[in-house]
């Protein structure tokens, strides 16, 4: 693994497009689908420069994996704790924080239990879809729909409008086939169906599911066999922003009107595709290992169509 | 080692030795229940192995997670369904039926697998 010259430790073998910065960063700012970047001060520098044409901002936190122990970080609830500092040390409150799932390892009552209390210390609304690792207690999901289930549909997939934003969040984990990826089925394809129909394309659209809704490695079972539909169903829209979780590193892409965006990991780093015998967790020198750990912060310019999308780590590297 | 006496020297030497056959009856006493048995299949790096086992119809088959991340097992047709197996976590199922059992993990469905049992 070599070191990009922003220091960040993360080898995007020149297939991905990314992004970042750091302490200092890159934002980028989705304009009529075009990104742009730009370097910043820092995140908080940003956020100030920023708060005039700001309609409001979000935080998405991601795989927390809380119960997770093993070699590569032997604390996930102690880095969680540090996101959810963060969260709470930013001088711009967001309105409200997406989980795009994997909240915990093994779907243990316990293990929920600690997130939320832990991810409650942030005091803000909190809007999850489940990872795989949400729905594997004996009854395949209950745990989960029974304490975020409330206002979902079918295995916990949802939409709601905030400051002129249409939010749409996905369950891309449940029920998948033999040999598939990702799935989002017949039925939650008919409800997104009927919940855009009739939006006016000027809608800013931000979908979010936590495994990724574009084909990142299919080796690897990164990503959503049936995603094309879902993008049929979002093509006539002006800004369309997907966030996703999953892979544990930041990844990018751009696709017409569509910016596809994954967060990192507030618990282990997953290595970048087929650069390592599996997608395992990625056990990587202590001091390394916030680098690789984080948020993502989204800004919503009100009338603007357009969002900013940074991403901090733990600790700059 | 340059100091050792010859009497030092021997004694090095059968305790090299002696570290030699040790690690050889561990090896055997690690190998044989595996290959005596032959019925396990391991979860390592996010794959089963072997992928394809053959046994005869009554044969229970061990499957084992040593990943650091939990997987499941899933008869293709619902035949047979683990819970999460967290590392080193085991399922066992005994194949009663002659037949082709076709599995995969429930967490990750590209990790697929097969048990042929013959009666």
């Amino acid at each position: 693994m070599s070191d990009n010259k922003q220091g960040t430790g993360i080898d995007r073998r020149g297939v991905l497009e990314c992004m970042i910065w750091a302490g200092t960063g890159v934002i980028w700012t989705l304009n009529g689908g075009v990104p742009k970047s730009s370097q910043l001060l820092g995140i908080g520098t940003a956020q100030a420069a920023e708060k005039a044409a700001t309609g409001f901002s979000f935080l998405q936190i991601s795989d927390s994996h809380v119960g997770f122990s093993k070699p590569a970080n032997p604390d996930a609830l102690g880095t969680l704790k540090e996101a959810i500092d963060k969260v709470n040390g930013l001088p711009v409150k967001p309105v409200f924080m997406i989980h795009t799932g994997d909240i915990t390892h093994l779907s243990k009552p316990v293990q929920f239990d600690d997130a939320e209390r832990i991810i409650g210390d942030a005091k803000l609304d909190v809007h999850y879809v489940p990872g795989e690792h949400d729905i594997i207690d004996e009854n395949n999901g209950q745990a989960y729909l029974e304490r975020y289930g409330k206002n979902t549909k079918g295995t916990g997939w949802f939409a709601f409008d905030h400051g002129g934003v249409h939010f749409i969040g996905l369950v891309n984990v449940a029920n998948l086939k033999a040999g598939g990826m990702g799935s989002l089925g017949d039925e939650q394809l008919a409800w997104l169906a009927q919940d855009l129909k009739g939006k006016p394309a000027s809608t800013p659209i931000v979908v979010f599911a936590h495994i990724p809704l574009w084909a990142v490695y299919p080796e690897w079972g990164w990503g959503t066999e049936d995603s094309a539909k879902a993008l049929a169903l979002l093509k006539r829209f002006g800004s369309v922003t997907v966030l996703n979780g999953h892979i544990h590193q930041l990844m990018q892409k751009v696709e017409g009107n569509v910016t596809f965006h994954t967060a990192m990991s507030t618990a282990f780093p997953q290595p970048a595709p087929g650069t390592a015998a599996s997608p395992g967790p990625m056990l990587v020198p202590a001091e390394k290992l916030r680098t690789l750990l984080g948020l993502t912060n989204v800004e919503v310019r009100r009338g603007k169509q357009r969002l900013a999308i940074t991403d901090t780590p733990l600790t700059a590297s | 080692m340059r100091n050792l006496t010859k009497a030092n020297r021997s004694r090095v030497w059968g305790l090299g030795l002696c570290l030699i056959f040790a690690t050889a009856a561990l090896g055997v006493i690690l190998t044989l229940p595996a290959v005596a048995a032959g019925h396990e299949v391991n979860i390592d790096n996010f794959a089963f192995t072997p992928k394809e086992l053959t046994v005869k119809a009554g044969t229970t088959i061990v499957f084992r997670n040593r990943d650091d991340i939990p997987h499941s097992v899933v008869g293709t047709k619902g035949e047979f369904h683990s819970k999460a197996l967290d590392t080193d976590d085991s399922f066992s199922f005994t194949f009663a039926k002659a037949g082709t059992y076709a599995y995969s993990c429930g967490l990750h469905p590209q990790m697929q697998g097969k048990i042929i049992v013959t009666p």
